[in-house]
C-alpha cells in the first residue's frame, strides 16, 4: 500500500488510525469487562448502606481522595503498613472507583476498625490534635452539617441501575435512616468500613 | 481467563508487534536511496515540500531492537493471556519472596524475645527499643509519641489502668482490644436535669471540689441509683468493667464541672482497636513489655 493512498484518503486514515491506538485499549481494558476475577466481589462483599455511601459522597465532595489512595499495593512495605494488599473482587460494587493516585497521606484502603469513631472524629476536626505531624486540612463544618437525606434514594437507584444489588426496600427506608443525621457521622462510618472485608493482614 | 480472551489478547499482542515491524521494513523496501538526496516526494503545501529520504539508521534500529524485547519480554513474563511464561512470574510470589526474605532476617530479632515474660522483657534494653518503635508506628497517633495519652485516649505512663496493668491485663489489650462504653445518664435514663447537677457535684466531691455541697449531698442518692453498677458504691471503678476510678485525680475525659456533666449527659463510648492480625505474637509480646515498661 501507497502512503499516498492512505494521506490522500481521509476516512481509511480515520480507520487506521482508531485501530493503531486501540490496540492497548482491546487488550488491556476490554477483557476485564468479561472477566470472573474483576467482576465477581469477594466473599462477603456488601454495597454501602445508605449512612456510608452519603459518607462517600462527603468523601469525594471534600477531595479526599485527592491525597489519599485506596489500593494497597503488593509489596512488603505496603501490606506491612496497611494489611493484605487490595483485590479487585473488593471494588466491584464502587461506582466510581476511589483509588486515588496521589498519596500525600496515608492509603485508606484498610482503615476501617483500625482507629476508634472518636479518634477518627476528633481527627477530623482537628487533625494536629492527634498527629502532630500532619498536614491534613480540618473539616469543622461536618459537625455541623446534616446530611442531604432527600436524595439519597435517586443516588442509590442510580447504583442499582449500573448493577449495585440495593433492594428495593432498602432504597425506600435509606431517606429516612439517615435523615438528621450529621455530616461526620456519614464520613466516620464510610471510613470505618473501608477494607474490612478481608480482614487479616497477609 | 477464558481461551477466548486468551487468544484474542496473544493475537492483537503479537499482531502489534509484528505489524510495526513489518511497517518499518515496508517502508524501508520501497525506499529508492540508502543516503540523503535533495530528492523531494514531488508534492507542495503553501511552498512546503517533503524530502524523500530513509529513516536514520540509528532510529531504525532502535525500533527494531524494541520489537526484539518485546518479543523476549513476552517470552518470560505473561503478557499473553493464559501464557505463564517461562520465568512463572506473578505479582503474588514476587510480594510472598520478598514477605519471606523479611520474615528470615528480621523474624529471629523478634522471636527471640517472644517467649520471655513480659517484667522481664521491660528490662531487656534491646527489647525496648524494638517495642519503642513498634509503639511509634502502631500506637502514637492515639496515646501520644511520649504515651502520655490525651482527652479521650489513656495516658499510659501512669500507674492509673482502666482495664488492670497487669502484663497479662496488657496483652488482653493489645491482642484483642476493649469496648469502653457509659450510656447516657449511667443506668438511670430518666434522670433530670437537676439530677444531673447533684450526681456532676457529687463526683466532683470525690477530690473535694464540689461547687454546691448541697446539691452534692442530694447527688449521692442519685448516684446509688445511676452510676453504682460500674463505678461501685464508693466511685472507685472496676477494671473489669473498665469502669475508671472517679476518686483518683486522672481523668480521660476533662475534670471540670462541665466535662463531667457532658460525660454524664450523653455518655461515652470509647475503643481501643484490636491489634491481633495486625502485629505478630512476638511484636505484641515485646509491644507490651514496652507500654508495661513505662510505669515499672
Amino acid at each position: 500500500m501507497k502512503h499516498e493512498i492512505i494521506e490522500k484518503n481521509i476516512g481509511l486514515m480515520i480507520v487506521l488510525i482508531v485501530l493503531a491506538i486501540s490496540g492497548g485499549f482491546l487488550v488491556e481494558v476490554v477483557p476485564l469487562f468479561f472477566l470472573k476475577q474483576t467482576n465477581e466481589p469477594v466473599e462477603g462483599l456488601e454495597p454501602l448502606s445508605a449512612l456510608e455511601l452519603e459518607g462517600r459522597d462527603i468523601y469525594i465532595r471534600e477531595g479526599c481522595h485527592v491525597c489519599h489512595t485506596q489500593q494497597i499495593r503488593p509489596f512488603r512495605a505496603e501490606t506491612e503498613r496497611y494489611g493484605h494488599y487490595s483485590v479487585a473482587g473488593e471494588f466491584v460494587y464502587d461506582r466510581p472507583f476511589l483509588w486515588g493516585s496521589k498519596r500525600t497521606g496515608p492509603d485508606l484502603a484498610r482503615v476501617g476498625g483500625r482507629y476508634s469513631d472518636a479518634w477518627q472524629r476528633q481527627h477530623l476536626y482537628n487533625p494536629r490534635s492527634v498527629v502532630p505531624e500532619s498536614n491534613m486540612p480540618a473539616f469543622p463544618w461536618l459537625f455541623e452539617n446534616r446530611v442531604d437525606h432527600e436524595s439519597i434514594d435517586d443516588r442509590m437507584q442510580t447504583l442499582q441501575t449500573l448493577g449495585v444489588p440495593y433492594t428495593d426496600e432498602q432504597i425506600a427506608a435509606a431517606s429516612a435512616d439517615i435523615q438528621g443525621k450529621f455530616e461526620i457521622e456519614a464520613l466516620v462510618a464510610y471510613l470505618q468500613q473501608l477494607g474490612t472485608v478481608i480482614s487479616d493482614k497477609r | 481467563m477464558s481461551t477466548f480472551w486468551s487468544i484474542w489478547i496473544s493475537v492483537i499482542v503479537l499482531g502489534t508487534v509484528f505489524g510495526c515491524a513489518w511497517l518499518l521494513w515496508a517502508t524501508r523496501k520501497n525506499q529508492t536511496t540508502d543516503v540523503e538526496t535533495d530528492r523531494t516526494m514531488g508534492h507542495s503545501f503553501d511552498g512546503i515540500e517533503e524530502y524523500d529520504n530513509p529513516l536514520p539508521k540509528w532510529w531504525f534500529y532502535l525500533f527494531m531492537a524494541t520489537c526484539v524485547f518485546a518479543l523476549g519480554y513476552l517470552a518470560l513474563y505473561p503478557g499473553l493471556g493464559n501464557y505463564k511464561g517461562l520465568l512463572g512470574w506473578t505479582s503474588t510470589n514476587q510480594w510472598e519472596a520478598e514477605v519471606a526474605a523479611a520474615e528470615e532476617k528480621y523474624g529471629e530479632i523478634y522471636a527471640q524475645y517472644g517467649d520471655t515474660p513480659v517484667p522481664q522483657l521491660a528490662t531487656n534494653e534491646d527489647a525496648l527499643k524494638i517495642g519503642q518503635r513498634l509503639f511509634a508506628n502502631n500506637c502514637a497517633v492515639c496515646h501520644g509519641s511520649a504515651a502520655r495519652g490525651q482527652v479521650g485516649f489513656p495516658n499510659l505512663t501512669d500507674d492509673d489502668w482502666l482495664y488492670g496493668g497487669t502484663p497479662d491485663a496488657i496483652l488482653e489489650t493489645l491482642h484483642n482490644g476493649r469496648m469502653g462504653n457509659m450510656p447516657a445518664k449511667g443506668t438511670m435514663p430518666s434522670m433530670t436535669n437537676e439530677q444531673v447537677d447533684q450526681v456532676v457535684n457529687y463526683v466532683l466531691s470525690f477530690s473535694g471540689r464540689a461547687e454546691d455541697p448541697e446539691a452534692a449531698e442530694a447527688g449521692a442518692q442519685v448516684f446509688q441509683q445511676a452510676c453504682v453498677a460500674c463505678h461501685g458504691p464508693d466511685g472507685k471503678g472496676n477494671q473489669a468493667m473498665g469502669a475508671p476510678n472517679l476518686t483518683d485525680n486522672t481523668w480521660l475525659y476533662g475534670s471540670t464541672y462541665d466535662w463531667i456533666k457532658e460525660t454524664v449527659m450523653n455518655g461515652r463510648q470509647n475503643q481501643m482497636p484490636a491489634q491481633a492480625g495486625r502485629l505478630t505474637e512476638d511484636q505484641i509480646q515485646i509491644l507490651a513489655a514496652y507500654v508495661y515498661s513505662l510505669s515499672n
